[in-house]
């Protein structure tokens, strides 16, 4: 086979994909459908652009676990500002994604000047912006501004009588600037040396320390971004929104096929993960007898798959580079 | 004098006195324990006793951090243990015969063994880092929990079972005896036998460790069981406490505390040293900080911010970048003062 070895996990990813949609569409009428693929975007826009984020982070190397606090926090800020001080969305938007950036960057630079693990620096961000939240209010905080109600509302039209939410729109387009940030530009290359091994991006005089924070404050602002998307969502600010989101995403991550002991993996393949976690969650939704509870079982069979998958994968090659 | 201060217990128990300390100013009966009906009642007790199920998972922690681990799947090992413990009671006729309790535990402790042996497994035999592996049963751990309870809550009506989480012996909580008889086990395998050094050394370096001769994957896996077993008996506990289980809610971030716990004790996050007693204050302060901000009428959700200050300058002290760039600014700041007082003298 003339298949690079680098692209089998992507490639499986993919096959599964497409795997689970044929036999969702011959189990289940109504299943095979444009809409459905549509409403998979829809439904996982927040969830595809926080793994955006979170991709770059383990490509660098490093993990993320504050993300879902920091959705948390987001519509928290959002509903609080707009309802309850009367501030205009075009002011509090640009607020929360320079919340979201900032606190990724106050991360990323403890972790690379006081050379702590990220796993527990993420995690003290974790309980930070999850209690700021319950600074803020310990209630829902419900959205009525018109602004919210009708980006949560409107429809794009497609062709064949299909439409898409601006979420998906906005949720795709992060995609496409991501896939170019890391495939065609220096800063994506740095975070694939850095993640390749840190002491030789450091010899080659690559900007390190420049790099590593700017992973974080990109995952930050990613966040931050899905934090308003699930604001549109929702429609309500709540400190116990996305609860142990961060494992969804890391999940997402990995399904995709990305390493994570970083350096290896692609964006298209995290779009693909996050659409695997989506199609699982409809084909159970579709079977109607399964609860809620098997999604997660499903979820962790996958990662468990996927992280064997690479684990092969990688001793292969370190057997073949020792012959 | 600065040997004590080089103390490793020395800083956690300045924080766990401190907090006493404030307990004690802001309402003066915090220390008051009275006795009644045979059982000891007081908030200190009330700290020990809930306290109990986060100790015993943070003893099992310490030792997985010790060998550069971590296992993040304790809070689902928390919540099946006690959902099938739960479970296999209610199913009985008699809920209250002994018989049924006692292997309605064996059964949650021997599950909560295959479970921590899954995750030996998965680090040790397949070499996956260890937060992905536990990862997985993380995930796949709360499924199975609900999957337990079928999404409700079991609630039992076993007074056997309820001895175990909220009885008393000698006046004191059950469970404190069941944390001290986890505790001094481990203190005996690891200091009194040579695992210990062996814990410590494969934390150190695995590969140079089995170059000497120390089967790692061995203690590795040996290890991770260990870490089930804890979290399992924490289950019983804490479902025995509320007579009931919860596949959703319980044992929720229990990882989390667990390995806060362990770092407040002491015990590096790069594995190689372990302090056991250190992680037992370590759980004893987040227990005494919960109380104390629900004493004070604070939100209880607000602990989690206090808890990212916390575990922030704790990893802040451990960094030996950050220490030495202070070590450094005051040095610089002396030699600056010396050459003016040197050139005012001249």
């Amino acid at each position: 086979m003339s298949l690079n070895r680098k692209y089998i996990p992507i490639v499986v990813t993919i096959m599964l994909f497409l795997v689970m949609f044929a036999v969702g569409s011959f189990r289940y009428t109504g299943f095979f459908s444009f809409q459905v693929l549509m409403n998979l975007l829809i439904d996982n826009a927040f969830l595809l652009i926080t793994a955006v984020g979170m991709s770059f982070v383990i490509l660098s190397g490093g993990i993320d676990l504050s993300v879902g606090s920091i959705i948390a926090l987001s519509t928290m800020i959002s509903a609080s500002l707009v309802q309850q001080h009367g501030w205009s969305p075009a002011i509090v938007i640009p607020l929360v994604l320079m919340m979201g950036a900032g606190f990724g960057s106050a991360m990323g630079a403890i972790i690379h000047y006081f050379k702590i693990q990220p796993f527990i620096v993420t995690l003290a961000g974790m309980f930070m912006a999850r209690g700021l939240c319950y600074v803020i209010s310990i209630d829902t905080i419900t959205i009525d501004h018109p602004f919210y109600t009708t980006m949560a509302q409107t429809k794009i039209p497609l062709p064949g009588g299909n439409s898409l939410s601006i979420s998906a729109v906005i949720a795709l387009i992060v995609v496409v600037i991501a896939i170019y940030v890391a495939h065609y530009t220096r800063f994506g290359r740095n975070v694939y040396a850095l993640g390749g091994n840190e002491q030789s991006s450091l010899l080659m005089g690559l900007p390190v320390a420049r790099t590593k924070i700017l992973v974080y404050t990109l995952s930050g602002f990613c966040s931050a971004l899905a934090g308003v998307v699930f604001t549109f969502y929702m429609l309500s600010g709540y400190g116990l929104h996305a609860v142990g989101f961060e494992l969804d995403t890391i999940a997402a991550v990995v399904i995709g096929g990305t390493l994570l002991t970083g350096g290896v993996g692609y964006l298209l393949g995290t779009f693909f993960g996050v659409m695997i976690q989506g199609i699982i969650q409809t084909i159970i939704s579709f079977e109607g007898t399964l609860s809620s509870w098997w999604t997660k079982i499903a979820i962790g069979l996958l990662l468990f798959v996927f992280i064997l998958l690479q684990r092969m994968l990688s001793a292969k090659r370190s057997a073949q580079k020792q012959v | 004098m600065s040997k004590i201060y080089k103390h490793h217990l020395f800083w956690p128990l300045c924080v766990l006195a401190a907090l006493l300390l404030f307990n004690l100013l802001y309402s003066p009966d915090f220390f008051s324990i009275t006795m009644h009906d045979g059982h000891l009642y007081g908030s200190l007790i009330d700290i020990l006793n809930f306290g109990a199920p986060l100790m015993l998972v943070a003893i099992g922690m310490t030792l997985v951090v010790a060998t550069k681990g971590i296992d993040l799947s304790v809070g689902s090992i928390v919540a099946i243990s006690g959902a099938i413990a739960c479970l296999t009671i209610s199913k009985g006729t008699d809920q209250n015969a002994l018989g049924l309790v006692t292997f309605s535990i064996l059964l949650a402790v021997g599950l909560s063994i295959i479970l921590g042996a899954w995750n030996g497994l998965l680090v040790s035999v397949a070499g996956i880092q260890p937060i992905i592996a536990t990862l997985i049963l993380m995930v796949a751990g709360r499924g199975i929990a609900q999957l337990v309870t079928d999404g409700q809550i079991i609630t039992v009506t076993s007074t056997s079972y309820s001895y175990i989480g909220s009885g008393s012996l000698a006046t004191l909580p059950f469970s404190i005896f069941v944390v001290a008889i986890a505790l001094v086990i481990a203190l005996l395998l690891t200091r009194k036998t040579s695992l210990g050094l062996f814990i410590e050394s494969v934390g150190c370096n695995p590969t140079a460790s089995r170059m000497a001769g120390i089967r790692a994957t061995v203690v590795i896996f040996a290890v991770y069981i260990f870490c089930g077993v804890c979290a399992g008996v924490a289950g019983l506990l804490l479902s025995s406490n509320v007579s009931s289980a919860d596949g959703n809610n319980a044992g929720l971030w229990y990882e989390l505390d667990a390995i806060l716990a362990v770092v407040i004790g002491g015990t590096s996050l790069n594995g190689g040293r372990f302090y056991l007693a250190g992680t037992v204050i370590g759980a004893l302060i987040i227990q005494t900080l919960t109380t104390t901000i629900y004493m004070i009428g604070v939100p209880p959700e607000i602990t989690l911010v206090v808890k990212a200050f916390v575990v922030l300058a704790v990893c802040l002290i451990q960094s030996e970048t950050f220490r030495s760039s202070i070590v450094y600014r005051r040095h610089k700041r002396q030699d600056t003062m010396k050459k003016e007082v040197a050139r005012r003298v001249s």
